[in-house]
């Protein structure tokens, strides 16, 4: 189910609007709506210092902002608001666990909210068994590893079955074997629980693994939003397009369309996608880096099911950590592709080759171009 | 050396045979400076928790007044509150106005005597530890990280649960606070000196009586209560030091 089918059903649980913080004289947050629908995961993204981390404690009525208003479940809700805030639970890059065992941990927020013993302890139980921790109860929380810290935070904070939970780089500490697990578990226990969850994070693929909708955040502002699908692939701005690793989204126009595939003319070139949208219309494409496949200019390219293959001029070649990310140019189409460095090894690359392109129509994303009514 | 001898054996002589004057003293010493170090406790460690997790206009402002007040020399303190209490002080005329008020027909009354007592040393040694109790308690509560009171309030924490838990994270500095202020005014002599006069029977604690030993000559003495007033600041530390570490068995 795409994030818009469910944003149709559900209402939003969280909304804001004109949120601005100042620290001294400098706005660290400017955003003027934010949405947050029931049952959703919207991740926030964007590097340090862009002001998530402000948004998520204003959201999280944690923290005052100096303008704007809140409304958690349809009521205005302030920073003094205690009942608004019990219905929210918070997760933070560090688990900040409390003195004393791992159960009086998990039990510290039903202690507040007046759970009897014996109810917290077996939910307390349940909570430890759904972050994977059965039988850790006396342990004591101060010795725990890092990831076991953080399922330890996460068991605290889903045991009060909160409606909203806030999750503040939960991750970004652990090491990547550790951070690769508990994404996964994350996801799933996002899903599961129906809970509606702020995500933010600096860490795109986390991003995309958690979330059905995204928002980026650059110098305190919304830069980009909308469902993943969209915001990952179509990026509109170039520090969006350059901080996600893809080309900026181009301006392209439907030619024609056939059974579902359109043709569409992009930068003097014609690209083949799926898209409903009517010969005439104005669009948006871009396509993720990591679908571009790349082989040598004379080499035979093997039979595939990939509607578009270009050859294209090599622009530039970037190390992006363990993958190289390759800048590719054809007249006025600009697309970036992803290939490991054994493949770049053996394509010997350099900038000014020519190389031969491949990706899927079902890979390419396209949009209406803004102020052009869209879809049929 | 052979007077350090003979205060030894007459220490343990004073102590374990009994001499209740000697208990008197101690058990003066004691009484005051814990109720004392109670009421700076009461005061201290409410505030020192408001000056070191708040933020608000003049913080910094206190922050000075108090860590002057934590280098305040005893002696100081002990002059004001002998100003405020004597029978020409603001506190004595006052009084000597209620007193006239309330019962017209034996007016004028004299000025109550309000120095040389108990409670004057109480309040001198309140003035002078709750500034140690403040001081302390709000760096040990500074070093507690917003973010984990941020963490207890998303959790439901109301500002007192948060307070709470604040002060038991950082229990070893609070402990530290209150054990800076106790050991503050037990072994204080100037101001007790001064607004309590080292009466026998009445206002002579431990300190006052080595002061008063030693210059009668009585090295003994005055060695045999310095040596019990060591030995309790080290079964009272000891305490408190083991009421610390209880807590530590969950920590790295």
């Amino acid at each position: 189910m795409s994030a818009d089918a469910r944003a149709g059903k559900s209402e939003p649980i969280i909304v804001a609007e004109n949120l601005t913080v100042r620290y001294r004289k400098r706005t660290v947050l400017d955003v003027e709506r934010f949405e947050l629908y029931e049952g959703e995961t919207h991740a926030v993204l964007g590097p340090s210092g862009s002001g998530k981390s402000t948004l998520l404690r204003v959201l999280g009525l944690l923290e005052k902002p100096a303008t704007g208003r809140i409304w958690i479940d349809g009521a205005q809700a302030g920073s003094a608001d205690r009942e608004a805030r019990l219905m929210m639970a918070a997760v933070f890059q560090n688990p900040y666990l409390f003195k004393g065992t791992v159960a009086e941990n998990v039990a510290y927020g039903l202690k507040l909210r007046g759970v009897s013993a014996r109810e917290r302890e077996d939910r307390v139980d349940a909570a430890l068994a759904r972050v994977g921790l059965e039988g850790t109860q006396r342990h004591s929380a101060l010795q725990l590893s890092g990831g076991e810290a953080q399922r330890v935070a996460l068991a605290r904070a889903l045991v009060l079955e909160p409606r909203i939970l806030l999750l503040d780089e939960p991750l970004s500490y652990l090491d990547p074997l550790i951070k690769r697990k508990l994404v996964a578990d994350f996801s799933e226990i996002l899903t599961t629980s129906g809970v509606s969850a702020i995500y933010v994070t600096h860490d795109q693929d986390e991003a995309m693994v958690v979330a059905d909708r995204v928002s980026i955040m650059h110098e305190g502002r919304f830069v980009r939003s909308g469902t993943v699908d969209d915001v990952m692939g179509l990026p509109t701005d170039p520090w969006v397009a350059d901080f996600i690793g893809m080309e900026t989204a181009l301006d392209g126009e439907i030619v024609d369309t056939e059974e579902g595939i359109a043709r569409i003319m992009v930068g003097g070139q014609i690209i083949y996608a799926c898209s409903m949208f009517c010969p005439g219309q104005k669009v948006l494409v871009g396509i993720r880096p990591e679908d571009v496949m790349l082989f040598a200019a004379q080499s035979e390219v093997p039979v595939s099911s990939a509607r578009n293959r270009l050859t294209m001029r090599v622009e530039a070649i970037e190390p992006r950590g363990a993958l190289v990310r390759v800048a590719l140019r054809r007249d006025g189409l600009r697309l970036a592709s992803s290939i490991s460095r054994a493949s770049l090894r053996d394509l010997d690359l350099e900038p000014g080759d020519d190389v031969t392109v491949l990706f899927k129509a079902t890979a390419v994303h396209v949009a209406a171009a803004q102020g052009v009514p869209s879809r049929l | 050396m052979e007077d350090i001898w003979k205060g030894l054996m007459h220490a343990g002589a004073l102590l374990f045979g009994g001499d209740p004057g000697v208990w008197e003293i101690i058990g003066l010493s004691l009484r005051v400076s814990g109720l004392a170090v109670v009421l700076a406790t009461a005061v201290g460690v409410p505030l020192g928790y408001v000056l070191g997790s708040r933020k608000f206009r003049g913080r910094t402002f206190i922050q000075v007044i108090v860590n002057t007040g934590m280098g305040l020399p005893p002696v100081v303190a002990g002059l004001i509150v002998y100003m405020f209490l004597s029978r020409s002080g603001p506190i004595a005329a006052f009084a000597t106005d209620v007193l006239n008020w309330w019962d017209p027909a034996a007016a004028p009354h004299d000025a109550p005597r309000l120095l040389f007592t108990v409670g004057a040393m109480l309040v001198a040694q309140v003035i002078i530890s709750c500034p140690l109790v403040i001081g302390v308690t709000a760096a040990a509560v500074g070093s507690v990280p917003l973010e984990m009171r941020l963490q207890a309030r998303s959790l439901g924490a109301t500002s007192w649960h948060e307070a709470l838990l604040t002060i038991t994270e950082a229990r070893r500095g609070v402990m530290a606070a209150i054990v800076a202020g106790f050991g503050g005014i037990i072994s204080e002599v100037g101001a007790v000196m001064l607004v309590g006069g080292n009466i026998e029977h009445s206002t002579r604690v431990m300190t006052t009586a080595i002061v008063l030993e030693t210059q009668k000559g009585n090295f003994d003495v005055a060695l045999a209560l310095g040596i019990i007033l060591i030995g309790m600041a080290f079964v009272i530390n000891n305490g408190l030091t083991a009421l610390q570490q209880s807590g530590s068995r969950y920590e790295r």
